[in-house]
């Protein structure tokens, strides 16, 4: 059924909060989404009548909780498509999830000389990871180029492609500029090559439907508060054969077999690599907003989102000197963009004080920034509770931006 | 000459006349239009107070016991609340400086482009003001 945004913003209870005596407009969805009910009242639910430690206990709140965890865990897998259910991890997050395969593959698979190849438009998370890890090693960071609409350069990715290649780790969706990345195509490339690929899936998960099998990626990481869920939890996927030939990251207990003063045996996948108590709690709130998703369908959340961004991007061009930062052919949810006469971080606090949020500055992505030699951009990112209205009065806003600066 | 606090109780009576926040800001814009800015030639990094989102570049200097200082911001907000820094702080001796009370910027109602979320480098400004006092003080 196509998106009815009053039913869908009837779930959100904080879009009615003011802001400056205005209405809230909330435009910064690719740092976090909003909730829907469902999920506060899952993880509400939880504390209230399940909450028990896991894997552990005889009893039954224990058994209980295990089994919605591991329920869980088979709704992650089924909303990627992954082939079994222990190639799911749960993790802190995104960044978590790059930086266990940045330390525990680097550790086993990369060796002096070696080569990890990342793109362009990486968010720091998956820049900073892979820098630590190939300074460990002695290996190389190598960076694939992309051209001045924000679309990675495949010829120079090709060529990127060498015997030191160990792993490619690109971004799904880029956070500041919205482009889509044919990943596809890059880890086919990559595997013509036998070289492994990691998607950084964090601003695709909300938007598009993923299938991690269809992709073929060998890694896949994704954020629950980015896609409506709580903060403070995500997901590695990884393929099976990678997961069991890679050390563990943390540890603790749950991930072990059998300790002794002497020696330790590990637990099998995927607990190998959920060293401690995991974050039970937050984990079913995400599964909360992936049923959210569902519900509504990845299909029609694309077609709302799609329209409001084109309605924005058409409505925005009218604005004098507005510079676009990002126009690649395909790209999804984000505008990212800049008056040529006035700082973003000028315009981005005048529209707080007209009640809009938008993200102002570098998005934690300085390399792009310096690529395109600014300071940084306004970036409008949208979600599925967002309108047309809401667009007007943000142009509306800096419209009246451009006559305090202008 | 007026003392530091002399000055920030003026800046706060002048605030006090502001209805609402755009004739606010609209003012804060015209001290930053104002504001002579330092030369493109010395916006050195040694100058650079780094910010997420917006840069300032500060300089001080010490002249016949009192502390001056110029400062400069590519943010126009920042540079208007730059230039009232300045004239409430620049122009005093170093010990006068370094025991400041800057709540004047909370009683205006900026307090907000203080906060380390905005992170527009002014926090780190006020400190390396001050800092730069102390320097002069313990050079005396």
């Amino acid at each position: 059924m196509p998106i009815h945004t009053d039913t869908v913003r009837k779930k959100f209870p904080i879009l009615e909060t003011e802001v400056n005596g205005h209405p809230l407009i909330y435009f910064d969805n690719a740092a976090t989404t909003q909730k829907p009910d469902m999920v506060m009242d899952r993880l509400r639910t939880y504390y209230e009548r399940e909450n028990s430690n896991i894997h552990r206990g005889a009893h039954f709140l224990s058994q209980q909780a295990t089994e919605a965890y591991e329920a869980a865990r088979g709704t992650m897998q089924s909303f990627i498509n992954a082939k079994y259910p222990y190639e799911i991890i749960f993790t802190r997050g995104a960044t978590e999830s790059i930086n266990l395969v940045a330390h525990s593959f680097c550790n086993k698979f990369v060796k002096a000389g070696d080569e990890v190849l990342i793109s362009a438009m990486e968010h720091h998370s998956n820049i900073v990871p892979w820098q630590i890890a190939c300074k460990e090693k002695q290996a190389d960071l190598k960076v694939i180029p992309m051209n001045e609409k924000g679309e990675l350069r495949m010829s120079a990715f090709r060529d990127l492609l060498g015997a030191k290649t160990r792993l490619v780790a690109v971004t799904h969706v880029s956070n500041a500029l919205g482009t889509i990345n044919p990943v596809k195509e890059m880890i086919e490339l990559a595997h013509e090559k036998n070289i492994p690929v990691l998607i950084d899936g964090a601003q695709a998960t909300p938007h598009m439907t993923v299938d991690v099998q269809a992709l073929d990626c060998d890694f896949y990481c994704f954020s629950g508060h980015k896609m409506y869920g709580p903060m403070g939890v995500g997901v590695l996927y990884g393929k099976e054969v990678w997961l069991n030939q890679m050390p563990p990251y943390q540890s603790g207990g749950e991930m072990i077999k059998e300790v002794s003063f002497k020696k330790t045996t590990y637990n099998e996948l995927p607990f190998k690599f959920e060293a401690g108590t995991p974050n039970v709690a937050d984990v079913l709130g995400m599964e909360a907003a992936i049923k959210f998703i569902l519900e509504l369908g990845h299909t029609h959340i694309a077609a709302h989102e799609n329209d409001l961004l084109a309605y924005a991007i058409e409505k925005l061009k009218q604005l004098d000197n507005i510079r676009f930062i990002g126009t690649a052919g395909k790209r999804t949810s984000v505008v990212s963009f800049l008056f040529e006469d006035i700082h973003p971080y000028d315009t981005g606090i005048i529209l707080d004080k007209l009640g809009i949020a938008v993200r102002t500055g570098h998005h934690c992505a300085q390399p792009i920034m310096d690529f395109y030699r600014i300071p940084g951009t306004i970036r409008v990112s949208l979600a599925v509770y967002n309108t047309r209205r809401e667009i007007d009065l943000l142009v509306d806003a800096l419209a009246r931006v451009r006559e305090m600066f202008g | 000459m007026a003392t530091i606090r002399e000055k920030a109780q003026e800046v706060i009576e002048e605030f006090e006349l502001f209805d609402d926040w755009m004739d606010k800001y609209n003012y804060i814009i015209d001290l930053g239009k104002a504001l002579p800015g330092i030369d493109e030639n010395i916006k050195e990094d040694k100058y650079l107070i780094k910010g997420c989102q917006a840069q300032v570049w500060l300089v001080a200097e010490y002249n016949g016991g009192k502390v001056i200082y110029s400062a400069d911001s590519d943010a126009l907000i920042t540079r208007g609340i730059i230039a009232l820094l300045i004239r409430v702080l620049s122009g005093h001796a170093p010990e006068d400086i370094v025991e400041a009370d800057m709540s004047f910027i909370d009683r205006i109602g900026l307090k907000e482009h203080l906060s380390a979320t905005r992170s527009n480098g002014l926090l780190n400004m006020i400190k390396q003001m001050k800092l730069y006092a102390l320097a002069f003080q313990q050079k005396k």
